[in-house]
Protein backbone atom coordinates (compact mmCIF):
# COMPACT_ATOMS: atom_id res chain seq x y z
CA UNK A 1 0.00 0.00 0.00
CA UNK A 2 2.05 2.52 -1.73
CA UNK A 3 -0.61 5.70 -0.17
CA UNK A 4 -3.51 6.09 2.08
CA UNK A 5 -5.82 6.04 -0.77
CA UNK A 6 -4.36 3.08 -1.29
CA UNK A 7 -4.59 1.54 2.11
CA UNK A 8 -8.12 3.33 2.84
CA UNK A 9 -9.52 1.00 0.04
CA UNK A 10 -7.30 -1.67 0.51
CA UNK A 11 -8.49 -1.54 3.93
CA UNK A 12 -12.05 -1.03 3.14
CA UNK A 13 -12.29 -3.77 0.35
CA UNK A 14 -11.00 -6.29 3.12
CA UNK A 15 -13.76 -5.54 6.06
CA UNK A 16 -16.23 -5.17 2.98
CA UNK A 17 -15.64 -9.43 2.05
CA UNK A 18 -15.30 -10.06 5.69
CA UNK A 19 -19.01 -8.74 6.46
CA UNK A 20 -20.62 -10.37 3.40
CA UNK A 21 -18.87 -13.42 5.26
CA UNK A 22 -20.65 -13.20 8.49
CA UNK A 23 -23.88 -12.24 6.38
CA UNK A 24 -23.47 -15.90 4.10
CA UNK A 25 -22.87 -18.15 7.08
CA UNK A 26 -26.76 -17.29 7.74
CA UNK A 27 -27.33 -19.43 4.68
CA UNK A 28 -25.27 -22.79 6.04
CA UNK A 29 -27.47 -21.70 9.18
CA UNK A 30 -30.64 -21.68 7.28
CA UNK A 31 -30.01 -24.78 5.43
CA UNK A 32 -29.19 -26.59 8.85
CA UNK A 33 -32.33 -25.47 9.90
CA UNK A 34 -34.73 -26.22 6.50
CA UNK A 35 -32.51 -29.32 6.07
CA UNK A 36 -33.64 -30.59 10.15
CA UNK A 37 -37.13 -29.43 9.96
CA UNK A 38 -38.21 -31.36 6.72
CA UNK A 39 -36.77 -34.17 8.44
CA UNK A 40 -38.47 -37.02 10.38
CA UNK A 41 -37.90 -36.62 14.33
CA UNK A 42 -35.40 -40.01 14.04
CA UNK A 43 -33.04 -38.44 11.32
CA UNK A 44 -32.66 -35.12 12.85
CA UNK A 45 -29.40 -35.35 14.48
CA UNK A 46 -27.92 -37.49 11.44
CA UNK A 47 -29.12 -34.66 9.10
CA UNK A 48 -28.14 -32.34 11.30
CA UNK A 49 -24.80 -33.71 11.81
CA UNK A 50 -24.69 -34.11 7.89
CA UNK A 51 -24.82 -30.58 6.98
CA UNK A 52 -22.42 -29.18 9.45
CA UNK A 53 -19.84 -31.28 8.64
CA UNK A 54 -19.55 -29.93 5.56
CA UNK A 55 -18.39 -26.91 6.58
CA UNK A 56 -15.13 -28.21 8.04
CA UNK A 57 -14.84 -30.58 5.06
CA UNK A 58 -15.36 -27.95 2.16
CA UNK A 59 -13.28 -25.59 3.96
CA UNK A 60 -9.97 -27.63 4.51
CA UNK A 61 -10.25 -29.30 0.65
CA UNK A 62 -11.25 -25.21 -0.58
CA UNK A 63 -7.58 -24.54 1.12
CA UNK A 64 -5.53 -27.72 0.02
CA UNK A 65 -6.41 -27.15 -3.67
CA UNK A 66 -9.90 -25.73 -4.81
CA UNK A 67 -8.79 -22.13 -4.52
CA UNK A 68 -5.97 -23.41 -6.19
CA UNK A 69 -8.05 -24.45 -9.19
CA UNK A 70 -10.28 -21.03 -9.53
CA UNK A 71 -6.96 -19.45 -10.50
CA UNK A 72 -5.29 -21.87 -12.41
CA UNK A 73 -7.90 -23.26 -14.71
CA UNK A 74 -9.80 -19.85 -16.58
CA UNK A 75 -8.43 -21.59 -19.83
CA UNK A 76 -7.67 -25.26 -18.83
CA UNK A 77 -7.69 -27.52 -20.49
CA UNK A 78 -9.65 -26.25 -24.51
CA UNK A 79 -8.03 -22.88 -24.48
CA UNK A 80 -4.72 -23.00 -22.79
CA UNK A 81 -2.43 -24.28 -20.03
CA UNK A 82 -2.53 -24.27 -16.13
CA UNK A 83 -1.86 -20.92 -14.94
CA UNK A 84 0.57 -21.85 -12.39
CA UNK A 85 1.84 -18.05 -12.11
CA UNK A 86 -1.85 -17.42 -10.63
CA UNK A 87 -2.61 -20.60 -9.52
CA UNK A 88 1.02 -20.50 -7.14
CA UNK A 89 0.03 -16.93 -5.50
CA UNK A 90 -3.09 -18.85 -4.14
CA UNK A 91 -1.34 -22.01 -3.16
CA UNK A 92 -2.09 -23.21 0.07
CA UNK A 93 1.74 -22.85 0.59
CA UNK A 94 1.89 -19.35 -1.12
CA UNK A 95 2.79 -16.80 1.41
CA UNK A 96 -0.14 -15.28 0.60
CA UNK A 97 -2.66 -17.23 2.22
CA UNK A 98 -0.84 -17.00 5.50
CA UNK A 99 -0.82 -13.41 8.01
CA UNK A 100 0.96 -11.33 5.69
CA UNK A 101 0.70 -7.29 5.84
CA UNK A 102 1.46 -6.99 1.98
CA UNK A 103 -1.91 -9.20 1.25
CA UNK A 104 -5.22 -8.27 2.90
CA UNK A 105 -7.64 -9.28 0.13
CA UNK A 106 -6.75 -12.68 -0.23
CA UNK A 107 -7.64 -14.31 3.11
CA UNK A 108 -11.24 -12.24 2.56
CA UNK A 109 -11.82 -13.03 -0.82
CA UNK A 110 -10.61 -17.37 -0.61
CA UNK A 111 -13.35 -16.64 2.68
CA UNK A 112 -15.91 -15.27 0.33
CA UNK A 113 -15.58 -17.81 -2.49
CA UNK A 114 -15.26 -20.73 0.22
CA UNK A 115 -18.92 -19.78 1.47
CA UNK A 116 -19.91 -19.78 -1.72
CA UNK A 117 -18.56 -23.52 -1.88
CA UNK A 118 -20.65 -24.27 0.90
CA UNK A 119 -23.32 -23.06 -0.31
CA UNK A 120 -23.14 -25.58 -3.38
CA UNK A 121 -22.62 -28.69 -1.30
CA UNK A 122 -25.32 -27.49 1.14
CA UNK A 123 -27.94 -27.47 -1.89
CA UNK A 124 -27.17 -31.31 -2.58
CA UNK A 125 -27.50 -32.07 1.11
CA UNK A 126 -30.90 -31.10 1.38
CA UNK A 127 -32.06 -33.19 -1.33
CA UNK A 128 -30.55 -36.86 -0.46
CA UNK A 129 -31.60 -36.92 3.48
CA UNK A 130 -32.88 -39.63 5.18
CA UNK A 131 -31.25 -42.18 3.14
CA UNK A 132 -27.79 -41.44 1.76
CA UNK A 133 -24.48 -41.92 4.13
CA UNK A 134 -23.13 -39.78 6.10
CA UNK A 135 -19.27 -40.91 4.42
CA UNK A 136 -21.08 -40.75 0.67
CA UNK A 137 -22.53 -38.02 1.35
CA UNK A 138 -19.38 -35.80 2.10
CA UNK A 139 -17.32 -37.09 -0.45
CA UNK A 140 -19.82 -35.67 -2.66
CA UNK A 141 -19.66 -32.05 -0.80
CA UNK A 142 -15.84 -32.09 -1.45
CA UNK A 143 -16.18 -33.20 -5.08
CA UNK A 144 -18.83 -30.63 -5.60
CA UNK A 145 -17.50 -27.67 -3.03
CA UNK A 146 -13.79 -27.40 -4.18
CA UNK A 147 -13.23 -29.40 -7.63
CA UNK A 148 -16.67 -29.21 -9.80
CA UNK A 149 -18.21 -25.52 -9.06
CA UNK A 150 -14.75 -23.91 -8.87
CA UNK A 151 -13.75 -25.56 -12.11
CA UNK A 152 -17.22 -23.90 -13.27
CA UNK A 153 -16.70 -20.43 -11.55
CA UNK A 154 -12.83 -20.46 -13.04
CA UNK A 155 -14.43 -21.20 -16.48
CA UNK A 156 -17.50 -19.06 -16.43
CA UNK A 157 -17.02 -16.24 -13.58
CA UNK A 158 -13.12 -15.05 -13.72
CA UNK A 159 -12.86 -12.19 -15.56
CA UNK A 160 -10.23 -14.41 -17.63
CA UNK A 161 -12.16 -17.23 -17.60
CA UNK A 162 -12.71 -18.96 -21.48
CA UNK A 163 -16.91 -18.87 -21.48
CA UNK A 164 -16.50 -15.42 -20.72
CA UNK A 165 -13.77 -14.80 -23.16
CA UNK A 166 -15.15 -17.01 -26.21
CA UNK A 167 -18.87 -17.42 -25.54
CA UNK A 168 -19.84 -14.00 -23.61
CA UNK A 169 -21.22 -16.34 -20.84
CA UNK A 170 -22.84 -13.68 -18.02
CA UNK A 171 -23.92 -15.16 -14.69
CA UNK A 172 -23.10 -12.02 -12.29
CA UNK A 173 -24.90 -13.86 -9.63
CA UNK A 174 -24.40 -17.65 -10.11
CA UNK A 175 -27.49 -18.82 -11.45
CA UNK A 176 -25.31 -21.24 -13.39
CA UNK A 177 -22.17 -21.14 -11.24
CA UNK A 178 -23.69 -22.06 -8.23
CA UNK A 179 -27.21 -23.00 -8.21
CA UNK A 180 -27.51 -25.21 -12.17
CA UNK A 181 -24.50 -26.96 -11.27
CA UNK A 182 -25.38 -28.05 -7.85
CA UNK A 183 -29.14 -28.69 -8.44
CA UNK A 184 -27.51 -30.55 -11.99
CA UNK A 185 -25.53 -32.39 -9.56
CA UNK A 186 -28.08 -32.74 -6.57
CA UNK A 187 -30.15 -34.71 -9.78
CA UNK A 188 -27.21 -36.77 -10.96
CA UNK A 189 -26.98 -38.70 -7.14
CA UNK A 190 -30.70 -38.78 -6.63
CA UNK A 191 -30.83 -40.39 -9.50
CA UNK A 192 -28.63 -43.36 -8.23
CA UNK A 193 -29.67 -43.15 -4.51
CA UNK A 194 -33.61 -43.57 -5.24
CA UNK A 195 -36.22 -42.19 -3.32
CA UNK A 196 -36.69 -42.87 0.43
CA UNK A 197 -38.89 -46.02 1.33
CA UNK A 198 -42.77 -45.32 0.98
CA UNK A 199 -42.43 -42.06 -0.79
CA UNK A 200 -43.65 -44.14 -3.99
CA UNK A 201 -47.07 -45.75 -3.77
CA UNK A 202 -47.01 -49.24 -5.79
CA UNK A 203 -49.05 -47.28 -8.56
CA UNK A 204 -46.14 -44.90 -8.70
CA UNK A 205 -47.94 -41.71 -7.50
CA UNK A 206 -45.87 -39.53 -5.11
CA UNK A 207 -46.93 -39.20 -1.39
CA UNK A 208 -45.84 -36.14 0.36
CA UNK A 209 -43.54 -36.53 3.16
CA UNK A 210 -44.43 -33.27 5.40
CA UNK A 211 -41.77 -31.49 7.49
CA UNK A 212 -41.05 -32.66 11.39
CA UNK A 213 -41.41 -28.86 11.86
CA UNK A 214 -42.77 -26.44 9.47
CA UNK A 215 -41.95 -23.43 11.66
CA UNK A 216 -37.89 -24.58 11.72
CA UNK A 217 -38.31 -24.97 7.65
CA UNK A 218 -39.79 -21.24 7.58
CA UNK A 219 -36.94 -19.94 9.61
CA UNK A 220 -34.05 -21.63 7.94
CA UNK A 221 -35.15 -20.11 4.62
CA UNK A 222 -35.71 -17.02 5.89
CA UNK A 223 -32.27 -17.15 7.37
CA UNK A 224 -31.15 -18.13 3.23
CA UNK A 225 -32.49 -14.45 2.54
CA UNK A 226 -31.05 -12.98 4.80
CA UNK A 227 -27.43 -14.73 4.13
CA UNK A 228 -28.30 -14.31 0.16
CA UNK A 229 -27.53 -10.43 0.92
CA UNK A 230 -23.84 -11.21 2.05
CA UNK A 231 -24.05 -13.34 -1.05
CA UNK A 232 -25.07 -10.94 -3.78
CA UNK A 233 -22.37 -7.92 -2.17
CA UNK A 234 -19.75 -10.57 -2.01
CA UNK A 235 -19.96 -11.22 -5.83
CA UNK A 236 -19.40 -7.37 -6.30
CA UNK A 237 -16.08 -5.57 -6.61
CA UNK A 238 -16.47 -2.82 -4.05
CA UNK A 239 -14.57 0.07 -5.95
CA UNK A 240 -12.40 -0.17 -8.16
CA UNK A 241 -10.39 2.21 -10.44
CA UNK A 242 -10.17 2.26 -14.46
CA UNK A 243 -6.50 1.91 -14.30
CA UNK A 244 -6.58 -1.36 -11.77
CA UNK A 245 -9.50 -2.81 -13.88
CA UNK A 246 -6.77 -2.07 -17.18
CA UNK A 247 -9.87 -2.39 -19.53
CA UNK A 248 -11.67 -0.57 -22.03
CA UNK A 249 -13.11 1.59 -19.43
CA UNK A 250 -11.58 5.19 -19.55
CA UNK A 251 -11.32 8.29 -17.28
CA UNK A 252 -10.89 7.97 -13.50
CA UNK A 253 -14.11 7.57 -12.03
CA UNK A 254 -14.18 4.80 -9.46
CA UNK A 255 -16.85 2.03 -9.26
CA UNK A 256 -18.35 -1.06 -8.48
CA UNK A 257 -18.46 -3.92 -10.42
CA UNK A 258 -19.21 -7.50 -10.93
CA UNK A 259 -17.40 -10.54 -10.55
CA UNK A 260 -16.08 -9.84 -13.92
CA UNK A 261 -14.77 -6.10 -13.33
CA UNK A 262 -17.77 -4.66 -15.26
CA UNK A 263 -20.19 -1.52 -13.79
CA UNK A 264 -23.08 -2.00 -11.63
CA UNK A 265 -24.10 -0.45 -8.39
CA UNK A 266 -24.96 -1.74 -5.14
CA UNK A 267 -27.66 0.11 -5.09
CA UNK A 268 -29.27 -1.77 -8.37
CA UNK A 269 -28.53 -4.93 -7.31
CA UNK A 270 -30.13 -4.43 -3.83
CA UNK A 271 -33.32 -3.44 -5.91
CA UNK A 272 -33.70 -6.37 -8.18
CA UNK A 273 -32.63 -8.28 -5.72
CA UNK A 274 -35.74 -7.42 -3.86
CA UNK A 275 -38.39 -7.58 -6.81
CA UNK A 276 -37.40 -10.80 -8.20
CA UNK A 277 -37.80 -12.34 -4.80
CA UNK A 278 -41.08 -10.45 -4.54
CA UNK A 279 -42.12 -11.97 -7.92
CA UNK A 280 -41.09 -15.56 -7.19
CA UNK A 281 -43.15 -15.41 -3.85
CA UNK A 282 -46.55 -13.86 -5.63
CA UNK A 283 -45.75 -16.39 -8.59
CA UNK A 284 -45.59 -19.46 -6.76
CA UNK A 285 -48.34 -18.51 -4.13
CA UNK A 286 -50.35 -18.77 -7.10
CA UNK A 287 -49.25 -21.72 -8.90
CA UNK A 288 -48.95 -24.06 -5.61
CA UNK A 289 -52.75 -22.44 -4.34
CA UNK A 290 -50.77 -21.20 -1.11
CA UNK A 291 -48.13 -24.04 -0.40
CA UNK A 292 -45.93 -22.79 2.34
CA UNK A 293 -43.29 -24.66 1.66
CA UNK A 294 -43.03 -24.01 -2.25
CA UNK A 295 -44.51 -20.17 -1.54
CA UNK A 296 -40.86 -19.75 0.12
CA UNK A 297 -38.83 -21.71 -2.07
CA UNK A 298 -40.24 -20.05 -5.04
CA UNK A 299 -39.35 -16.73 -3.87
CA UNK A 300 -36.04 -17.83 -3.78
CA UNK A 301 -36.47 -19.84 -6.71
CA UNK A 302 -37.35 -15.84 -8.36
CA UNK A 303 -33.85 -14.87 -6.95
CA UNK A 304 -31.99 -17.86 -8.46
CA UNK A 305 -34.10 -17.08 -12.12
CA UNK A 306 -32.96 -13.35 -12.01
CA UNK A 307 -29.41 -13.40 -10.66
CA UNK A 308 -27.58 -13.77 -13.55
CA UNK A 309 -28.71 -10.71 -15.00
CA UNK A 310 -29.34 -8.34 -11.65
CA UNK A 311 -26.34 -6.34 -12.27
CA UNK A 312 -28.14 -4.81 -15.14
CA UNK A 313 -31.68 -5.57 -15.69
CA UNK A 314 -34.19 -3.25 -14.63
CA UNK A 315 -36.32 -3.84 -11.70
CA UNK A 316 -39.80 -4.76 -13.38
CA UNK A 317 -37.73 -7.38 -15.63
CA UNK A 318 -36.20 -8.77 -12.06
CA UNK A 319 -39.79 -8.79 -11.32
CA UNK A 320 -41.15 -10.82 -14.50
CA UNK A 321 -38.06 -13.14 -14.61
CA UNK A 322 -38.39 -13.62 -10.78
CA UNK A 323 -42.03 -14.54 -11.20
CA UNK A 324 -41.66 -16.28 -14.35
CA UNK A 325 -38.82 -18.76 -13.62
CA UNK A 326 -40.19 -20.40 -10.63
CA UNK A 327 -43.38 -21.23 -12.31
CA UNK A 328 -41.56 -23.61 -14.77
CA UNK A 329 -39.35 -25.02 -12.19
CA UNK A 330 -42.45 -25.89 -9.73
CA UNK A 331 -44.23 -27.76 -12.60
CA UNK A 332 -41.08 -29.51 -13.95
CA UNK A 333 -40.45 -31.01 -10.20
CA UNK A 334 -43.63 -32.08 -10.23
CA UNK A 335 -43.17 -33.81 -14.08
CA UNK A 336 -39.92 -35.03 -12.73
CA UNK A 337 -40.97 -36.16 -9.87
CA UNK A 338 -43.76 -38.61 -11.51
CA UNK A 339 -41.95 -39.29 -14.48
CA UNK A 340 -38.51 -40.31 -12.86
CA UNK A 341 -40.26 -41.31 -9.51
CA UNK A 342 -36.99 -38.73 -7.93
CA UNK A 343 -37.38 -38.36 -4.53
CA UNK A 344 -35.63 -34.35 -4.32
CA UNK A 345 -36.89 -34.09 -0.54
CA UNK A 346 -36.27 -29.94 -0.12
CA UNK A 347 -36.98 -29.48 -4.01
CA UNK A 348 -33.49 -28.37 -4.12
CA UNK A 349 -33.08 -29.68 -7.99
CA UNK A 350 -36.21 -27.07 -8.90
CA UNK A 351 -35.42 -24.30 -6.95
CA UNK A 352 -31.57 -24.30 -7.68
CA UNK A 353 -30.95 -26.57 -10.75
CA UNK A 354 -34.09 -25.68 -13.09
CA UNK A 355 -34.08 -21.96 -11.94
CA UNK A 356 -30.67 -21.49 -12.09
CA UNK A 357 -30.66 -22.96 -15.45
CA UNK A 358 -33.18 -20.54 -16.99
CA UNK A 359 -31.59 -18.08 -15.49
CA UNK A 360 -28.65 -18.13 -17.09
CA UNK A 361 -30.60 -18.67 -20.41
CA UNK A 362 -33.30 -15.89 -20.11
CA UNK A 363 -30.20 -13.48 -19.28
CA UNK A 364 -28.63 -14.22 -23.34
CA UNK A 365 -32.43 -12.94 -24.26
CA UNK A 366 -32.57 -10.23 -21.79
CA UNK A 367 -29.00 -9.00 -22.54
CA UNK A 368 -28.48 -9.71 -25.94
CA UNK A 369 -25.68 -7.88 -27.52
CA UNK A 370 -24.42 -6.66 -24.28
CA UNK A 371 -20.66 -6.60 -23.18
CA UNK A 372 -19.51 -9.64 -21.14
CA UNK A 373 -16.56 -7.92 -20.01
CA UNK A 374 -14.81 -4.42 -20.14
CA UNK A 375 -11.69 -6.16 -21.93
CA UNK A 376 -11.43 -5.63 -25.50
CA UNK A 377 -11.90 -9.26 -27.35
CA UNK A 378 -14.71 -11.03 -25.13
CA UNK A 379 -17.43 -11.90 -27.18
CA UNK A 380 -20.81 -10.47 -26.27
CA UNK A 381 -23.45 -11.68 -24.22
CA UNK A 382 -25.86 -13.97 -26.64
CA UNK A 383 -28.82 -16.37 -25.69
CA UNK A 384 -26.62 -19.65 -27.56
CA UNK A 385 -23.71 -18.62 -25.56
CA UNK A 386 -25.89 -18.71 -22.32
CA UNK A 387 -27.57 -21.92 -23.12
CA UNK A 388 -23.93 -23.72 -24.18
CA UNK A 389 -23.15 -22.45 -20.47
CA UNK A 390 -25.86 -23.28 -18.83
CA UNK A 391 -25.48 -26.94 -20.40
CA UNK A 392 -21.96 -27.24 -19.16
CA UNK A 393 -23.33 -25.67 -15.60
CA UNK A 394 -25.84 -27.90 -15.11
CA UNK A 395 -25.38 -31.41 -17.23
CA UNK A 396 -21.23 -31.75 -18.08
CA UNK A 397 -19.69 -30.41 -14.54
CA UNK A 398 -23.23 -30.87 -12.61
CA UNK A 399 -25.24 -33.71 -13.77
CA UNK A 400 -22.84 -36.39 -14.82
CA UNK A 401 -19.94 -36.11 -12.71
CA UNK A 402 -22.42 -36.86 -9.42
CA UNK A 403 -24.03 -39.69 -11.33
CA UNK A 404 -20.72 -41.46 -12.07
CA UNK A 405 -19.30 -41.41 -8.71
CA UNK A 406 -22.71 -42.38 -6.82
CA UNK A 407 -22.58 -45.14 -9.32
CA UNK A 408 -19.90 -46.01 -7.95
CA UNK A 409 -20.65 -45.88 -4.52
CA UNK A 410 -23.25 -47.79 -4.85
CA UNK A 411 -21.29 -50.35 -7.03
CA UNK A 412 -19.23 -50.55 -3.92
CA UNK A 413 -22.49 -50.35 -1.22
CA UNK A 414 -21.20 -47.36 0.26
CA UNK A 415 -24.22 -45.07 -1.07
CA UNK A 416 -26.91 -45.53 0.92
CA UNK A 417 -28.25 -47.17 4.43
CA UNK A 418 -29.39 -50.44 4.59
CA UNK A 419 -33.64 -50.38 4.73
CA UNK A 420 -33.89 -51.44 8.46
CA UNK A 421 -31.54 -48.35 8.91
CA UNK A 422 -33.86 -46.49 7.04
CA UNK A 423 -37.40 -47.53 8.83
CA UNK A 424 -36.27 -47.64 12.27
CA UNK A 425 -34.33 -44.07 11.66
CA UNK A 426 -30.85 -43.29 11.94
CA UNK A 427 -30.80 -41.96 15.37
CA UNK A 428 -31.89 -44.70 16.92
CA UNK A 429 -28.92 -45.46 18.96
CA UNK A 430 -28.51 -41.84 19.67
CA UNK A 431 -32.43 -41.82 21.03
CA UNK A 432 -31.96 -45.20 23.05
CA UNK A 433 -28.81 -43.45 24.40
CA UNK A 434 -30.88 -40.28 25.18
CA UNK A 435 -33.53 -42.17 26.60
CA UNK A 436 -31.86 -44.90 28.72
CA UNK A 437 -29.96 -41.37 30.32
CA UNK A 438 -33.68 -39.78 31.38
CA UNK A 439 -34.77 -43.40 32.90
CA UNK A 440 -31.36 -43.39 34.92
CA UNK A 441 -31.35 -39.86 36.29
CA UNK A 442 -35.20 -40.28 36.70
CA UNK A 443 -34.47 -42.71 38.54
CA UNK A 444 -32.03 -41.71 40.82
CA UNK A 445 -33.83 -38.65 41.10
CA UNK A 446 -36.76 -40.06 42.61
CA UNK A 447 -34.92 -42.77 44.87
CA UNK A 448 -33.42 -39.41 46.14
CA UNK A 449 -36.48 -38.02 46.99
CA UNK A 450 -37.53 -41.03 48.83
CA UNK A 451 -34.46 -41.55 51.19
CA UNK A 452 -34.81 -37.55 52.36
CA UNK B 1 15.52 -16.18 17.54
CA UNK B 2 11.68 -15.28 16.78
CA UNK B 3 9.45 -17.87 15.17
CA UNK B 4 7.68 -14.69 12.92
CA UNK B 5 11.17 -13.68 11.74
CA UNK B 6 10.49 -10.72 13.60
CA UNK B 7 12.13 -9.79 17.27
CA UNK B 8 9.91 -6.27 17.56
CA UNK B 9 7.46 -3.98 16.11
CA UNK B 10 10.07 -1.30 15.12
CA UNK B 11 9.55 -1.90 11.44
CA UNK B 12 8.15 0.48 8.12
CA UNK B 13 4.76 -1.52 7.52
CA UNK B 14 4.93 -1.09 3.63
CA UNK B 15 7.97 -3.27 4.47
CA UNK B 16 6.37 -5.80 6.08
CA UNK B 17 5.21 -9.22 4.18
CA UNK B 18 4.69 -12.81 5.99
CA UNK B 19 4.61 -12.86 9.58
CA UNK B 20 3.60 -15.94 10.68
CA UNK B 21 5.22 -18.60 12.31
CA UNK B 22 7.64 -21.30 10.56
CA UNK B 23 7.73 -19.83 6.79
CA UNK B 24 9.71 -21.47 4.57
CA UNK B 25 8.01 -24.54 6.28
CA UNK B 26 4.27 -24.26 4.34
CA UNK B 27 4.62 -27.80 1.91
CA UNK B 28 5.01 -30.15 5.25
CA UNK B 29 2.90 -27.80 7.10
CA UNK B 30 0.12 -28.93 4.15
CA UNK B 31 0.93 -32.25 4.06
CA UNK B 32 0.14 -32.76 7.81
CA UNK B 33 -2.72 -31.12 6.77
CA UNK B 34 -3.85 -32.98 3.98
CA UNK B 35 -2.88 -36.55 6.26
CA UNK B 36 -5.33 -34.77 8.84
CA UNK B 37 -8.15 -34.87 6.47
CA UNK B 38 -7.85 -38.20 4.28
CA UNK B 39 -7.44 -39.73 7.90
CA UNK B 40 -10.51 -38.47 9.28
CA UNK B 41 -12.66 -39.69 6.06
CA UNK B 42 -10.82 -43.12 6.55
CA UNK B 43 -11.56 -43.29 10.46
CA UNK B 44 -14.64 -41.65 9.92
CA UNK B 45 -16.26 -44.32 7.25
CA UNK B 46 -14.48 -47.45 8.99
CA UNK B 47 -17.02 -46.38 11.91
CA UNK B 48 -20.40 -45.27 10.52
CA UNK B 49 -19.86 -49.07 8.54
CA UNK B 50 -20.00 -50.91 11.97
CA UNK B 51 -22.40 -48.65 13.23
CA UNK B 52 -25.05 -49.30 10.26
CA UNK B 53 -24.37 -52.73 10.72
CA UNK B 54 -24.76 -53.19 14.55
CA UNK B 55 -28.27 -50.98 13.74
CA UNK B 56 -29.33 -53.07 10.92
CA UNK B 57 -28.82 -56.39 13.55
CA UNK B 58 -30.24 -54.58 16.42
CA UNK B 59 -33.62 -53.31 13.74
CA UNK B 60 -36.54 -54.83 15.51
CA UNK B 61 -40.62 -54.00 15.01
CA UNK B 62 -41.30 -52.38 18.26
CA UNK B 63 -38.45 -50.35 17.26
CA UNK B 64 -39.39 -49.40 13.99
CA UNK B 65 -43.47 -48.54 15.19
CA UNK B 66 -41.77 -46.32 17.98
CA UNK B 67 -39.87 -44.38 15.06
CA UNK B 68 -42.54 -44.39 12.92
CA UNK B 69 -44.98 -43.02 15.89
CA UNK B 70 -42.52 -40.33 16.66
CA UNK B 71 -42.91 -39.32 13.37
Amino acid sequence: MDGNLNALTTIFTEFYYWVTVVFMFLIHVGFCMYEVGASRRKNHMHTLMKNVMIIPLVTVTFFFFGWWIYWAFPNFPLFGGLDMAAGSANAPWSENMGTNASDRITGVFWAAFLLFSWTAASIVSGSVIERIRSSALWVHAVLIGSVWWIIDASWGWHYGGWMVKYLGYHDAYASGVIHAIAGGYALGVLWVLGPRIGKFSSNGKPRDIPPHNPWMVTLGIFMIYTGFWGFYAACNVPLISPEVIGGEIVGTTWTATNIYLAPTTLGAITVNFLLSLSGGLMATYIVSKGDAFWTFSGGLAGIIGASAGNDLYHPMQALIIGAIVPVIAYKLHNYVERKFKIDDAVGAVAVHGYAGFLGVVIAGFVLWGAPSSPFEGYAVITPWGQLAGAIIMFLVLGFIPAYVVARIQAARGTLRIPAEVELQGLDLGGQQAYDDAVAEITAASAKHIKSE
Amino acid sequence: MSTIGYKSWAVDMADVGAMYPFQGAEVPMVIVGVVFWVGWHVIQFNRETIELEEARKAASAAQIKAALERY
